[in-house]
């Protein structure tokens, strides 16, 4: 059995997920190969050539694997797949974007997000916003599986996998790129931080947001949003943390402000701990915290940065 | 350009879902169910481009139950002009489902086709991208927005990053996001109306589409709880939770 994955990167530098998706690949057994599709791609080879367990790198360097456009990826991994019986990537939106056509292309149903690996063909993924967990097992002859690598440790480095090029055959395509607005920040990212700290509609306005970034300076956090603070135009669409955002799980989660939805618990309840700071009593986010204060978040936060200054975090 | 939007009637999203206790699935009875709230955007974003005269028809149509018909109805008192239902007691899954919206879209002769990123019952968020690979169609997914110029469809997409933007020749398929617009409210003249619009009643055998499960699903689980937390007195006593008792700070 061999088992394909694939790389998550910025054509510079390999992600952490690619890391994460290899340890979901193990417990499938068998050999695993990973694709890192994308151009000049030559560091980002050299580095999941490192992750343990990996028999082999494929590299596929292409103009139109730059932005990983849908169509070519698909081109590229369902031309790949003769010699596989699986095919993994992380769940992220550049993988949610050509994963399904793989499946289609392979006449198989895609097992999306998954965030347990029982054998080569049985998989756990949540439903219902996380409010069930189906455990699944696969008749197709080639298994397509996204993975949501908050669920899975990262495989470690130390390997020495061969890398060698291939060649795709990606013809005219029916869509281009045009162009990108991202996010900058000199934080950590968001599904990959150690702490997170979010804000929802409490907080009141963008211009609010800044009584969080003192914190997550000293904790060293990603900041995170409710969806009411991303539609309200607080921050950026890709702060939303939730069952149809981005899944965190990390060291320490605070949420401030947030009411604590279904869909926003979806994407945070399996962080380590949880706080929460929320005026309101009887907010549901308090049902999933471990330390939870009653407080108006006005008065609780510059508070909260003085005592953390003062335990000398 | 005519465009046909696909809505799954789900678990409302007010609504909690709870496991049965034989693991075999989640409770269906008795609950509100609703139209997956990415299909209402859908729906909107279809009734918008009738309504600036880019679409000259809009179909909605759904594949469930008897009761998808009443998703349908709302479809088309947002103002979606006709329905097709294609209708199964089974819960198909995204690929048989995306097989039949092909031949739909087929026998439609749709432009454009407008799905919803996910369902928030299966969370899967595949069937607009096995659909478009059917019919060899690009996608621009998680819409952000999208314009029509001439022959192409420029779309906003939401990505991990931010926002990227991609041009899409037509025939296209766009998947929604939540800020692509805000879904209006059928008016009762609207929902009125509605009931006099036409739904054609099909089957997944008129489409010739073989829906056998390619999943089985061997049980469905409560997710672990967490244990109850406690209340803390102030942020000095949060600061000393989190890094004496927590360890995390
Ligand atoms: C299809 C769909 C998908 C969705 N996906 C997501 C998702 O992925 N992620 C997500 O987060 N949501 C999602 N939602 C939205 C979700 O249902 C909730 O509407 C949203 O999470 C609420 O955000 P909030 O908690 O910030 O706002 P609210 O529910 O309005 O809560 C605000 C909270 O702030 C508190 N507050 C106000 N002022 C103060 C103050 N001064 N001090 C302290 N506390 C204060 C209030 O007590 C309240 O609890 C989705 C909804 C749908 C329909
Ligand atoms: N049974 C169905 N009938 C019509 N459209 C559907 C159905 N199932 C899924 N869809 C469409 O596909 C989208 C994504 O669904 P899913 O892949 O199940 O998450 C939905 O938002 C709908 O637009």
């Amino acid at each position: 059995m061999a088992v394909l994955v694939i790389a998550e990167h910025d054509n510079a530098s390999l992600k952490d997920a690619t890391h994460k998706t290899v340890t979901a690949a193990a417990k499938m057994g068998g050999d695993i190969d990973v694709l890192v599709a994308g151009k000049g791609i030559k560091d980002v080879m050299a580095a999941a050539a490192k992750i343990d367990g990996v028999r082999a790198v494929l590299g596929v360097d292409h103009d139109s694997l730059e932005r990983q456009l849908a169509e070519a990826m698909e081109v590229v991994v369902v031309g790949l797949m003769d010699g596989y019986d699986a095919v993994l990537s992380p769940d992220t939106t550049t993988h949610k974007n050509y994963m399904p056509r793989v499946a289609a292309k392979l006449d198989v149903q895609q097992i999306s997000s998954v965030t347990g690996v029982e054998s080569a063909d049985t998989f756990v993924r949540p439903i219902y916003a996380g409010n069930a967990m189906a455990t699944v097992q696969s008749t197709d002859a080639k298994k397509v599986v996204t993975v949501r690598t908050t669920a899975f440790a990262a495989a470690g480095e130390g390997g020495s996998a061969s890398a060698s090029d291939s060649a795709a055959n990606i013809g005219d395509l029916k869509s281009e790129f045009v162009s990108e607005e991202l996010t900058k920040s000199d934080r950590p990212e968001l599904t990959a931080a150690k702490t997170v700290i979010s804000g929802g509609r409490g907080m009141g306005s963008g211009e609010n947001f800044k009584l969080l970034e003192g914190i997550a300076d000293k904790l060293g956090a990603a900041m995170g949003a409710s969806r009411a603070a991303v539609d309200a135009g607080f921050v950026p669409n890709d702060w939303q943390v939730g069952q149809t955002g981005k899944s965190v799980a990390p060291e320490l989660y605070i949420a401030v402000g947030i009411s604590g939805a279904i869909q926003h618990l979806a994407g945070m309840k399996d962080s380590k701990v949880i706080a929460a700071i929320n005026k309101d009593e009887d907010a549901p986010i308090f049902s999933v915290a471990d330390y939870g204060l009653v407080a108006d978040l006005f008065k609780a936060l510059p508070e909260f940065e003085a005592e953390l200054e003062k335990a000398g975090v | 350009m005519k465009v046909l939007v696909p809505v799954k009637r789900v678990l409302d999203y007010n609504v909690k879902a709870r496991v049965k206790p034989d693991q075999s699935g989640v409770d269906l009875s008795n609950v509100k169910m609703s139209m997956n709230p990415f299909d209402e955007i859908a729906v909107e974003e279809a009734v918008r481009l009738q309504e600036a005269g880019t679409a000259t028809e809009t179909i909605v149509v759904s594949i469930g139950p008897a009761k998808a018909q009443e998703t349908i109805r709302t479809g088309l008192a947002m103002g979606m002009d006709r329905g097709v239902h294609v209708q199964t007691d089974d819960d198909l899954e995204p690929l048989a489902v995306a097989k039949i919206l092909k031949a739909v879209a087929e026998a439609e002769g749709a432009d454009l086709v407008i799905t919803g990123k996910q369902a928030i019952d299966n969370d899967y968020g595949s069937t607009g991208g096995m659909l478009a690979a059917l019919l060899d169609w690009p996608i621009g997914s998680a819409a952000n927005s999208m314009s029509k110029d001439g022959d192409a469809l420029t779309v906003v997409k939401e990505v991990d990053g931010g926002l990227q933007t991609v041009k899409l020749q037509m025939p296209a398929l766009v998947t929604t996001d939540l800020r692509l617009n805000e879904p209006r409210y059928a008016s009762l003249p609207n929902i009125m109306k509605a009931k006099r619009k036409p739904i054609e009643a099909k089957t997944p055998a008129d489409y010739g589409v073989d829906t056998t499960p390619r999943l089985k699903t061997l049980k469905v689980t409560e997710p672990a709880a967490r244990e109850a937390g406690i209340k803390v007195e102030d942020a000095a006593a949060l600061v000393d939770k989190l890094k004496n008792e927590a360890g995390v700070l």
